[in-house]
C-alpha cells in the first residue's frame, strides 16, 4: 500500500522589501494508491505550488512529506528515489517539451535514470522497446513512427500523451497532474482524462488532479479538495462537494461554472440578478479582495455570509461525516475530529 | 432584429506556401445588428482566421483567396469590406468592426502604461480629439467595464488577468464600432472571473446596441451567451441555426460530439468520450466530408461527396435522396430523444 502523505506544508515566497508572501498554508492531505484526489480552486489560489512543493521542484518552508510513512530525503538517493516514485504531469504540452528533440529522447531519458538505481542501463534495442511499450501504454501508435518525430509535429493532445508517457517512465507509484487538459480543446479533454483515469486502475496509482474545472474534478475523483488564497477551505466526497456545496467558496465556484443544461430565460435572469447584486461601481470591490487579510477567513471580503465572527479564522467544521468546511457558518455542528 | 450587419458570402482563406492550407473554406454567414453570433470548433478548425479575415486583419501568408464581406452601417453606409484599401481600410478598421484578441495578456503593450495605449488608439483614428479630451474618454471607457480610472496610469502587468481583459474590451469599444470580434476572450482566465467578463459583455451590449461575434472551443459557453451559433470544422460552417436549436436538437454528428464532450456538473455520472480521433489535414484536398472519418454515423456517400448545408447542417444524414430513413434518432431532434438514444446505448 503505497500512499503520498502531506502534513502541514507551506510554501513562501520572499518578497523585496516585505513578508513572504504564503502561497501554501498549512495544507495536509492523503493521496492514496487506486484513488484520485481533486484540488480545484481559481487562479493564483496556490494549486500549482503544491504541486511543484510536492515534485520537490521547490522547497516548503515547513512541514513533512511522507511516502509510506517515510520522510522524503533533502537530497541526494533519497530524493532521487522520492522523485522517480512521484512524477509531475504539466499544464502546457507546448512548453513541457523540448522542441529539439525527437520524442524518442523525450522517454529513453527516465527510463534509464530509473534503471540506473538497478544497476545496468538497457542497451539500444531493449530501450527502444521501452520507449514502445510507453507509447503504447498512451494509446500513441505506432510507436515506433511517434518515437521519431520532434514534438512540433504532434497535435495537442498528442504532446500531452507523451508527457505522461514521460511521466510513466520512472515507474512512479504517484502522478501529480497540474491542469493536464486545460490547454487542450474540450473535444479531446475527456480522452486524455479517460486515459489517466485508466492508467490510474491498470498500475495503481495514486493521483493529484489540479483543476479549476469543476465537472470534470466531480467525474474523475473519489474526493475533493477546495483551495482558495493557499488554504484548503473545503473538502469531502465529490459528489457531496459538488451538488451541495458547504463553504460559500464553493458556492460561488460552483454557480460560476457555466450549466449548459439550463434554459437560456433562465440563464439570462441570472445574469441581470449577478448584475444587480454587484451594483454599479464594483471595481473597487474587486480590488478589494485582491488585498491581503493577515487574521480572519480569508474569504470574508467577498463573503455574502460574512459575520463578526469572522474576524477571527476559523477551523475546519464538519458539515456532515467526512465533509469539512473552513467555514464558521457550520459553527453548530461543532470541529472536526482530527 | 433581421437588420444585417454583416454578411459573408463564399469567403476562402488560404494561407500560401508550397503546399497552401485551405483554412477557410467556403464560408457564408450574416450577423445581425445587435446579436451575439457564436463560433465553435476545436484548434486548427479555421474559426480565427474567419475572424480575421471579417475585421481585414489577415496577414500575409494568410490571404483571401474569394468570397466577399459587406458591411452595413447603422447610418445606412453599404461598405464592401474586401473591396476596401489603403486609408479607406484604416478608417474601417477598429471604427466599424474592431476586435478582442485571443489572450489579453498578451494583447497589451507591457511597457507603456494603460492610458498611453487609449492614447495611440484616438491619435489615429480620432485625431480631433486633443489630449484632455483623450485622458477624459480613457477613465470613461475604463469607468465603463468596471475599472477604476485612476488605471490609466498603470502598467499590464500591475493589473490582474480579468483586469486586462476588461481593458481590452474598453479598447476595442473606444471608437463606439457595430460590430466587436472576439477571439477567445475568456480562455485564460478561470471560471469566476469568466462569468464576470460574460456577465459585462452582455451588459455592454444591451446599452451600446452592438453586434458580438463570439468565437471559443469551449461549446459550454456560447450555449449560454450567443443567439446564433455556428459549429466550425476544417474550415467549413457544418452547423448554424439559433443556440436553442443546437443546444436541444443538434443535427450534425460533429455538434453531437461536443455537445457531449463536456460532463454535466450536477447530472448524474455518465460514461464520457469525447470525439476520438484528429481532424484533417488542410493542405491535402478533402473529397467528400471532412468529419466522415470521425463520424459514428458515416455511410458510403460521405467518403465521396460533400456536404452542402441546406437548412441546419451540412450532413448527408439529413438528405432524404441520400438517406430515405431519415437521421437517427440522436440527430432528428429533440433532448428527449437524445436522452432515450443514451438510455439504451
Amino acid at each position: 500500500m503505497s500512499t503520498l502523505e502531506v502534513r502541514d506544508l507551506t510554501v513562501e515566497f520572499g518578497q523585496r522589501g516585505g513578508t513572504p508572501l504564503r502561497a501554501v498554508d498549512g495544507l495536509s492531505m492523503t493521496l492514496r494508491e487506486g484513488q484520485t484526489l481533486a484540488l480545484v480552486g481559481e487562479s493564483g489560489s496556490g494549486k500549482s505550488t503544491v504541486v511543484r512543493a510536492l515534485s520537490r521542484l521547490l522547497r516548503p518552508a515547513a512541514g513533512q512529506i511522507l511516502i509510506d510513512d517515510e520522510r522524503v530525503g533533502r537530497r541526494g538517493s533519497g530524493l532521487r528515489a522520492y522523485r522517480r516514485r512521484v512524477q509531475p504531469i504539466f499544464q502546457d504540452p507546448y512548453a513541457s517539451l523540448n522542441p529539439m528533440h525527437d520524442i524518442r529522447h523525450h522517454l529513453a531519458r527516465p527510463i534509464q535514470l530509473s534503471r540506473a538505481h538497478l544497476g545496468g542501463h538497457l542497451t539500444g534495442t531493449e530501450l527502444d522497446g521501452a520507449v514502445s511499450d510507453l507509447l503504447r501504454s498512451v494509446n500513441l501508435t505506432p510507436p515506433e513512427e511517434v518515437a521519431r518525430k520532434h514534438p512540433h509535429e504532434l497535435s495537442g493532445g498528442q504532446r500531452q500523451r507523451v508527457a505522461i508517457a514521460r511521466a510513466l517512465g520512472t515507474g512512479p507509484d504517484v502522478l501529480l497532474a497540474d491542469e493536464p487538459v486545460s490547454m487542450l480543446d474540450v473535444s479531446i479533454r475527456l480522452e486524455i482524462l479517460n486515459l489517466l483515469d485508466a492508467l490510474k486502475r491498470d498500475r495503481n496509482l495514486a493521483m493529484l488532479y489540479v483543476t479549476h474545472d469543476l465537472a470534470t474534478a466531480r467525474h474523475f475523483s473519489t474526493e475533493i479538495m477546495v483551495m482558495y488564497r493557499g488554504e484548503i477551505v473545503e473538502r469531502g466526497p465529490s459528489d457531496e462537494v459538488i451538488l451541495s456545496p458547504a463553504h460559500p467558496y464553493t458556492q460561488l465556484l460552483a454557480a460560476a461554472a457555466p450549466d449548459p443544461t439550463a434554459p437560456r430565460a433562465e440563464q439570462a435572469a441570472a445574469r441581470r440578478a449577478r448584475q444587480a447584486a454587484r451594483g454599479p461601481k464594483t471595481a473597487p470591490a474587486a480590488e478589494r479582495r485582491e488585498t491581503a487579510l493577515d487574521q480572519g477567513c480569508r474569504f470574508r471580503a467577498r463573503c455574502p455570509h460574512a459575520m463578526e465572527i469572522c474576524r477571527t479564522r476559523p477551523p475546519d467544521l464538519q458539515v456532515t461525516s467526512g465533509h469539512l468546511a473552513r467555514c464558521w457558518l457550520y459553527k453548530a455542528s461543532g470541529p472536526a475530529v482530527a | 432584429m433581421s437588420d444585417v450587419v454583416l454578411r459573408a458570402e463564399h469567403v476562402s482563406v488560404e494561407y500560401a506556401g508550397p503546399r497552401p492550407v485551405r483554412a477557410v473554406r467556403d464560408v457564408t454567414l450574416e450577423l445581425r445588428r445587435g446579436e451575439v453570433l457564436g463560433i465553435a470548433g476545436e484548434s486548427g478548425c479555421g474559426k480565427s482566421t474567419l475572424a480575421y479575415a471579417l475585421a481585414r486583419m489577415l496577414r500575409p501568408p494568410a490571404g483571401l483567396t474569394g468570397g466577399s464581406v459587406r458591411f452595413r452601417g447603422r447610418d445606412g453606409a453599404e461598405v464592401e469590406v474586401t473591396a476596401l484599401a489603403g486609408e479607406d481600410l484604416r478608417a474601417f478598421r477598429w471604427t466599424r468592426v474592431s476586435m478582442v484578441f485571443q489572450s489579453a495578456m498578451n494583447a497589451l503593450n507591457p511597457v507603456t502604461s494603460v492610458g498611453r495605449q487609449f492614447r495611440d488608439i484616438f491619435q489615429d483614428h480620432a485625431p480631433q480629439l486633443d489630449g484632455s479630451a483623450i485622458d477624459r474618454r480613457s477613465r470613461e471607457l475604463l469607468e465603463m467595464v468596471n475599472i477604476d480610472p485612476g488605471r490609466v496610469r498603470s502598467f499590464p502587468h500591475e493589473l490582474s488577468g480579468g483586469m486586462r481583459q476588461r481593458v481590452a474590451i474598453a479598447m476595442a469599444l473606444a471608437l463606439d464600432p457595430e460590430v466587436v470580434i472576439m477571439d477567445e476572450p475568456t480562455t485564460a482566465l478561470d471560471v469566476v472571473v469568466q462569468q464576470e467578463i460574460l456577465d459585462e459583455i452582455e451588459r455592454l451590449r444591451a446599452e451600446l446596441g452592438f453586434s458580438v461575434i463570439f468565437i471559443t472551443h469551449d461549446l459550454s459557453l456560447l450555449l449560454e451567451i450567443s443567439d446564433t451559433l455556428a459549429v466550425m470544422y476544417a474550415g467549413k460552417i457544418v452547423e448554424l441555426a439559433p443556440t436553442e436549436v443546437v443546444a436541444s436538437a443538434p443535427a450534425h454528428p460533429y455538434t453531437l460530439g461536443l455537445l457531449r464532450s463536456f460532463p454535466d456538473m450536477r447530472g448524474a455520472r455518465r460514461e464520457l468520450r469525447g470525439i476520438p480521433g484528429t481532424p484533417p489535414d488542410l493542405r491535402q484536398a478533402i473529397g467528400g466530408c471532412a468529419f466522415a472519418p470521425r463520424c459514428d454515423y458515416a455511410f458510403e456517400p460521405c467518403a465521396t461527396v460533400l456536404p452542402e448545408r441546406s437548412g441546419q447542417a451540412a450532413c448527408h444524414l439529413h438528405n432524404p435522396a441520400l438517406r430515405a430513413g431519415g437521421p437517427p434518432p440522436q440527430l432528428s431532434g429533440g433532448r428527449a430523444a437524445l436522452r432515450e438514444a443514451e438510455g439504451t446505448r
